[in-house]
């Protein structure tokens, strides 16, 4: 290892570095550096430009600006291999691993054991994934399938695998999404050694707490920019959370009109098991009501079973118990198409995917889901679909030339009026919102919400799925917050701050738990 | 020593399952050579399978060369045209090839002839590669377009015509062809030592080298493999060049099996391959594959078809049976797997609302006694 002096232990050092994606800029130019044998922990919100950074550093995506040195020299990484020849390694957010090859094969992909005659050293790799799995106290066979294993194990063979790269600087992006208190506990204990030899690491958690705790140098990341940096033993949880807060905000709902009729949508002991983990539930024992003319916000981190319950409500995915009622009338037994029948409309997650055909016009999309009422014995009616294309572009308010332009004109924001207002077509009585207003800007984010309050005032019972703490907190009537697939709490919005609901929803977790993932 | 203990138990158990989709095929196999011999005392002599297992064997060098591209998540719909070509070429070279702008007439040597006629169906087959990593068309795409442009070269050099005269001249030192193409070393043919040839390479490729390991990260998840620094152009090609070089190996064959070149040879043999490789249990979708069970494959059809045709079943019920097999085999095979992964969830769910409850009762029987 190089013997350290101040100015020589810094191994990597960014210099303002940016992204852009297309107009929008992802990270404006940061300044930012990582030393060795430290922690250094990146914190912000979805967005801020921590992931992006990490991307850049790993060779995954090349800057838009700005200069990158590694030990002092000016580099250009020119892809993940690069980065990982220069002691650069990364354990991605999302999992990466080939389900179909074996822990070992996925743990040297890419840099493989050769013996002299070229081909694969297997007893090698294997003996090295088995010390690997044994440094992680974990009994996973060097042998066993990747996509067999549980979430939590295949986790730690992304981190096995950034392991066996010797790296100087390894990267973790949400290295325990996935894991139990236990293997977070082994997981820190590595760092702690790893960092002893020299080794830089930079950790990105939502788990504030978790990110605090293991962490040498802070770094605070918001909306593209770097904010904030400080040592960990001069800050405190409140702090980094005072930095990473702060964003633009948008319009105050809060104290729109409270005409709350009936309860509409009732949920009581709603179990779902997380289809990637079959282990662990999704959603667990959770119970909800929705008034009509109540706009009702889940607030959660990734994983805590937002999306999870929006879908088991509409019919995507299986619940394992619980009953769920529209108007008193059980729902559970009934297929997707039957629950939109009766009422239940779901704006989904990804519009780009899952709400909008994007090779159709606007008007094509706003009656997709009514056709076969605007059809007369059996032929489509084309005058007919134009009329009601036309006033429902009215009613959401999409600013548009007509019917007949392309979707793909649109902004994201009237995109996004467009899938609800082609849900509004059906007569739902309960609309459920996933995310309504990623990927929109701040103007566009206060329109979404004013037409859902203006739904809202028309009797509809909304429940609005979001990670945005600021739009948990101004756009509902009612905010609950979610953890681990559980209620953590239920809140008035207009009597709760902002750091009162993030400690609520887990980024806050205690480090002591037992470690039981139910 | 303790830790080592799962991990022996965990590997055999996947052997099974793995077993369990290859034994389907080799059921199959074992059934039509069953029902055959019953129809027919003819289907199970010593002659007759030496005669179906070369006629096995030519589908079985396709299909494993269309596997390394399956494997990638492609497809390969020119070797059928290959095939023609690479032979034509073969024919066109024995009968001398008339150098442009003279009179004089070259007679290349046999082995030179053969070398040439691999290297055509391998140039084809980069060619395919070329298009589909670099150009980025859609594998079924670009080698449709190859389909028809290599069938359309091999009917442009012959004029559509076939050639007869392969046996060469002594005194051209390129005779001997059809007597190396068509020997059969110990009673075996010639193409069925290459069928063992090819996947004794092939496996070696897939199961020794880090390209292997690369072709199936890259099919099993394209992502992972690209991150991971798989080389994932270079795969990408090399399986079609590979591809083709089976392509142009068989069209050789398949020249001395008829004594003749034509340029209409290999028609649909393409179709053959693709579902040799279906029933040995490969994923068109990638990742999911081996050569063992690819050459049952080769087997189930050519057995199969050869059995219908020596009982006398007529060419147009051949066709239906032969097609109705690929898909039971495939469908089989789905349903398979949806059984056991229905079976596993079931399993988790009633494990998890079990312990759940349990950890409630715990808590109530703590309540009660504290």
């Amino acid at each position: 290892m190089t013997q350290a002096g101040v100015e020589s232990d810094v191994v990597i050092e960014a210099i303002d570095v940016g992204k852009n994606f297309g107009v929008t800029q992802a990270l404006a130019g940061v300044n930012f550096t990582v030393r060795a044998g430290r922690v250094t922990a990146l914190f912000g919100e979805n967005g801020a430009g921590k992931s992006t950074l990490m991307k850049i550093l790993a060779g995954i995506q090349p800057p838009s600006f700005g200069q990158i040195l590694v030990n002092g020299v000016d580099v250009e990484l020119k892809g993940p291999t690069d980065a990982l020849e220069r002691g650069i390694a990364i354990i991605h957010q999302e999992l990466n691993l080939c389900p179909n090859l074996t822990v070992r094969d996925n743990i040297f992909l890419g840099r493989e054991l050769r013996r002299r005659t070229g081909g694969i050293d297997y007893k090698g790799e294997t003996q090295a994934a088995q010390d690997l799995m044994e440094l992680l106290e974990e009994e996973i066979s060097p042998n066993a399938i990747a996509g067999d294993l549980r979430l939590g194990q295949q986790q730690l063979v992304e981190i096995a695998r950034a392991l066996s790269a010797d790296a100087r600087v390894l990267i973790m992006d949400e290295p325990t999404s996935a894991l139990s208190a236990p293997e977070v506990r082994v997981l820190f204990k590595v760092i702690r050694d790893l960092t002893a030899k020299g080794v830089a690491i930079v950790y990105i958690s939502h788990h504030l707490e978790e990110a605090l705790a293991i962490a040498d140098d802070i770094v605070v990341f918001r909306d593209g920019n770097l904010v904030a940096t400080a040592e960990s033993d001069e800050v405190d949880l409140p702090w980094v959370v005072s930095k990473m807060v702060g964003r633009e905000a948008i319009q105050d709902f809060r104290n729109s009109a409270r005409n709350f009729g009936e309860t509409v949508l009732s949920v009581k002991g709603l179990s779902v098991i997380n289809p990637a983990d079959p282990l662990r539930f999704a959603v667990n024992n959770v119970d909800l009501d929705v008034r009509a003319g109540e706009v009702v916000t889940l607030y959660g981190l990734m994983g805590a079973g937002r999306t999870e319950i929006l879908e088991t409500i509409a019919g995507v995915m299986p619940q394992v118990e619980g009953e769920i009622t529209v108007g008193g009338q059980p729902i559970g037994s009934m297929s997707i198409q039957q629950r939109l029948d009766f009422g239940v409309g779901l704006v989904p997650e990804d519009r780009q995917r899952d709400g909008l055909v994007q090779l159709m016009s606007v008007g094509d999309n706003l009656t997709l889901s009514n056709l076969l009422k605007l059809s007369k014995g059996g032929l489509l009616s084309k005058s007919e679909q134009n009329r009601e294309a036309e006033e429902q572009i009215r009613n959401v308010h999409v600013k548009t030339e007509g019917p007949k332009a392309p979707i793909t004109s649109l902004s994201g924001g009237n995109q996004q009026k467009v899938v609800i207002g082609k849900i509004l077509m059906t007569n739902p009585r309960v609309l459920l919102l996933d995310e309504p207003t990623r990927g929109i800007d701040v103007g566009a984010k206060s329109e979404i919400y004013s037409l859902i309050f203006e739904l809202a005032e028309q009797g509809l019972a909304v429940l609005v799925a979001t990670s945005e703490v600021g739009e948990a907190l101004s756009a509902s009537h009612r905010l609950i917050v979610l953890a681990r697939g559980r209620i953590a709490a239920e809140f008035d919005p207009r009597d709760v701050t902002r750091e009162e609901v993030m400690a609520a929803s887990g980024e806050a977790v205690e480090m002591t738990g037992n470690g039981d993932p139910l | 020593m303790s830790a080592t203990t799962p991990v022996e138990k965990k590997s055999r158990r996947i052997d099974w399952g793995q077993l369990a989709v290859e034994g389907r095929a080799l059921i199959a196999l074992l059934l039509i050579v069953v029902i055959f011999s019953a129809l027919s005392s003819n289907f199970l002599t010593p002659d007759n399978l030496i005669i179906m297992t070369r006629h096995v064997a030519m589908n079985a060098i396709l299909a494993i060369g269309m596997l390394l591209v399956v494997l990638n998540g492609g497809i390969d719909l020119s070797v059928g045209s290959v095939v023609g070509l690479s032979g034509v070429i073969a024919g066109w070279l024995l009968e001398g090839w008339r150098i442009p702008f003279t009179d004089s007439v070259a007679y290349p040597p046999v082995w030179a002839v053969i070398i040439i006629s691999l290297m055509v169906g391998a140039f084809f087959g980069w060619i395919n590669g070329f298009v589909v990593t670099r150009w980025r068309v859609a594998p079924f795409v670009a080698t449709l377009g190859m389909l028809f442009v290599a069938r359309g070269f091999a009917l442009l050099i012959t004029d559509g015509q076939t050639f007869v005269n392969l046996r060469g001249e002594p005194e051209l030192g390129n005779e001997g062809f059809l007597d190396i193409v068509f020997a059969a070393p110990l009673g075996i043919p010639m193409a069925v030592w290459m069928m063992v040839l090819v996947a004794v390479l092939a496996s070696i490729l897939l199961n020794r080298r880090p390209f292997g390991r690369w072709l199936y990260a890259s099919g099993g998840n394209p992502q992972a493999a690209k991150l991971s620094g798989v080389p994932m152009k270079k795969v990408g090609t090399r399986i079609y060049l590979l591809s083709g070089l089976c392509a142009g190996l068989v069209g050789i064959l398949l020249v001395a099996d008829l004594k003749a070149a034509t340029p209409r040879g290999g028609e649909l043999y393409e179709l053959n391959a693709i579902a040799a490789v279906v029933i040995g249990g490969a994923s068109l979708a990638g990742g999911r594959g081996t050569v063992r069970g690819t050459i049952i494959g080769a087997f189930v059809i050519g057995f199969l078809v050869d059995g219908l045709i020596l009982v006398g079943v007529s060419f147009f019920w051949q066709q239906v049976i032969k097609g109705a097999v690929i898909v039971l085999a495939v469908a089989l095979d789905q349903w398979q797997q949806r059984l056991k992964e229905s079976r596993e969830a079931k399993q988790t769910q009633t494990q998890m609302l079990q312990s759940r409850q349990q950890t409630a009762h715990a808590v109530s029987e703590g309540r009660s006694t504290s």
